[in-house]
C-alpha cells in the first residue's frame, strides 16, 4: 500500500531482498528477517520455497488458531502449503540443497568478510545457536544473498575485511542487503550497488569495516 | 503365515534402555518428536545418556525435561538456538554438545544405518566444525572424511503403524524419522494409531516394518499431551 520511501529501514530493507526472488526460483529463506521476505512477494508469484525440515512449496506464516501442529517451517512457524507441495525427510531435503537444486538463498549474519566468508552460527561464549543446515545453505546454492543489519546491536561492523568468529562457510557470499546498502561481494572485494534512502555514503563507509569500492554510475536508491 | 507382532507397553520398551546409552531422538522441533516416550524416559530416570536429535526442543518441552534432570551427558545435535538452557548447560561446561550440520547429520545416520563407515564431502571444509576431522584429496579436492553415526536406540514417533512396525509419518514430522529408524540396535515407535496389517498399503509406507523393534500405542495411553500441540510463543519482530 505505502510507497517503498515510505518504510521503516527494516520494511525497507527486507522488500529490497524481496527483488533478488524471481519467477521460478527454487528458494530456501533463512530463520528470522530472510522468513519475513515472504511477505513481500505479491499473490500469486511463481516461486518454490524450500523448508529445510522437509517442505517445498512452503505458504504463508498461520496464526497458531489455524496452525497444524505437525506443519513448521524450519524457523518453527506454523504454515500454510501451496498446491502442488510436498514433504519429505531431511535426507531428500538436504540431497536438494547439496545436489544444486537451490537457486537462491536468503540468510542471517553475524559477520560477513570482503572474501565472501560467513558467520553465522556461533559467537563463542554469548551465543551459540548452532549450525542447523545453515553450512550446506551457504556453500551449495546457487546464488546467496545476506540480509542483515550492517552494524550489530552494539553498534559494531558486520562487513568486515576478516571475519573473527568462526565461519559458516567460506567464500560463499554474493550480495549483502543491509539497513543502509545493497553491497556487492567481488574478486575485488565489497563494491557498494546500492543506498537505502536517507542513508549517505560516507555513513555506509563509516559502517563498513573494509574498503567498498564505488560504482562509475551514479548509486541507486532503494 | 503372517507378519510378527511388535506391540509392547511403553514401561517395559523404555526399560530396554540402559544407563549410558546412545539414543537417536526424532523431530524437527515439535513435530515428529516422541513427547510420550521422552517422558517415560525422565519417569524410569536412566542417566549418563548421549542424545542425538536435530534440536534440542524448546523450554519445557521434549528433550528438555531431560537436560534439566541432568539424565544427558551428550548432545549431538545441528541448532540449539531455541533453548537458552542447553546453551546455559553448554557454556557452564555441564552438557556437552557436539554441532553437526543438519544434512551432514542425516548423511552420518545415513551411513550408519546402510553400513557405511565414512564418507568424503566438502561440507564444512575451512571450518570449526572441519575442525580435527581426517581430511583427504579426492580430484583435486581436499574433502572432509565424516563418519557414520549409529546408536543402541531410537525414538521414533509416527502418525500411523500397524503391529509390524510398517509406519508413516505426517506432514513435516517426518524429518529424522526414517533415517534414524535405520540406524539404531533397538528402534522403539511410539504411533498415533495402530491400525491392522494391512491396513496401511505397502505402497504408502514411509518406514518398512523391518525396521522397527517395538510399536507404542499413543491411543491406548489416552489422549496426546499439550505438548504435541501448536506452540504459542511469542511474536519477535
Amino acid at each position: 500500500m505505502s510507497e517503498p520511501t515510505s518504510f521503516d529501514p527494516k520494511t525497507r530493507m527486507i522488500a529490497r531482498a524481496a527483488q533478488e526472488v524471481q519467477p521460478g526460483m527454487v528458494v530456501n529463506l533463512g530463520i528470522g528477517l530472510p522468513t519475513q521476505i515472504v511477505g513481500h512477494l505479491p499473490a500469486g508469484f511463481p516461486v518454490c520455497l524450500h523448508s529445510e525440515n522437509g517442505l517445498t512449496g512452503t505458504g504463508l506464516v498461520l496464526a497458531p488458531d489455524q496452525a497444524d501442529r505437525n506443519l513448521i517451517d524450519a524457523g518453527g512457524a506454523y504454515v500454510s502449503t501451496l498446491p502442488g507441495a510436498a514433504f519429505f525427510d531431511s535426507l531428500t531435503s538436504f540431497a536438494m540443497v547439496r545436489g544444486g537444486r537451490l537457486d537462491l538463498t536468503v540468510l542471517g549474519a553475524f559477520e560477513v568478510a570482503q572474501t565472501g566468508d560467513l558467520a553465522n552460527w556461533q559467537i563463542p561464549g554469548r551465543f551459540t545457536p548452532g549450525v542447523g543446515g545453515g553450512i550446506e545453505l551457504a556453500q551449495k546454492a546457487r546464488r546467496v544473498v545476506v540480509l542483515s543489519t550492517h552494524c550489530d546491536r552494539r553498534g559494531q561492523p558486520k562487513l568486515l575485511r576478516a571475519c573473527k568468529l568462526p565461519l559458516t562457510a567460506e567464500r560463499c557470499v554474493d550480495r549483502i542487503i543491509t539497513d543502509m546498502a545493497v553491497v556487492d561481494v567481488t574478486p575485488a572485494g565489497f563494491a557498494l550497488r546500492e543506498l537505502a534512502e536517507g542513508v549517505s555514503l560516507e555513513d555506509v563507509m563509516a559502517a563498513t569495516d573494509a574498503p567498498l569500492a564505488l560504482p562509475d554510475a551514479p548509486l541507486l536508491r532503494f | 503365515m503372517s507378519l510378527p507382532d511388535k506391540r509392547q507397553g511403553m514401561e517395559e520398551a523404555i526399560a530396554r534402555i540402559p544407563n549410558g546409552a546412545r539414543i537417536l531422538i526424532s523431530g524437527f522441533g515439535v513435530p515428529g518428536t516422541p513427547f510420550t516416550l521422552i517422558q517415560e524416559l525422565l519417569r524410569q530416570g536412566q542417566t549418563g545418556l548421549t542424545l542425538v536429535k536435530n534440536d534440542a526442543n524448546e523450554t519445557g518441552l521434549g528433550i528438555d525435561h531431560l537436560l534439566a534432570s541432568g539424565q544427558v551427558e551428550r548432545l549431538i545435535t545441528t541448532h540449539i538456538g531455541l533453548n537458552p538452557r542447553a546453551i546455559e548447560l553448554m557454556n557452564s561446561g555441564k552438557l556437552t554438545v557436539e554441532f553437526c550440520g543438519q544434512g551432514m547429520l542425516a548423511e552420518r545416520l545415513h551411513a550408519g544405518g546402510a553400513g557405511l563407515k565414512a564418507f568424503l564431502t566438502d561440507i564444512g571444509v575451512g571450518t570449526l566444525l572441519a575442525q580435527g576431522k581426517p581430511h583427504h584429496e579426492l580430484d583435486g579436492q581436499s574433502l572432509v572424511l565424516e563418519t557414520a553415526l549409529r546408536a543402541d536406540f531410537a525414538l521414533i514417533h509416527a502418525a500411523k503403524a500397524d503391529p509390524f512396525g510398517n509406519l508413516r509419518y505426517t506432514a513435516t514430522a517426518r524429518n529424522f524419522a526414517p533415517v534414524m529408524a535405520m540406524a539404531a540396535d533397538q528402534v522403539i515407535v511410539e504411533a498415533e494409531a495402530v491400525v491392522g496389517l494391512g491396513d496401511l498399503a505397502a505402497d504408502d509406507i514411509h518406514t518398512p516394518g523391518p525396521f522397527v523393534d517395538a510399536v507404542v500405542d499413543l491411543a491406548a495411553l489416552g489422549p496426546l499431551s499439550a505438548e504435541y500441540g501448536v506452540v504459542r510463543r511469542e511474536q519477535h519482530v
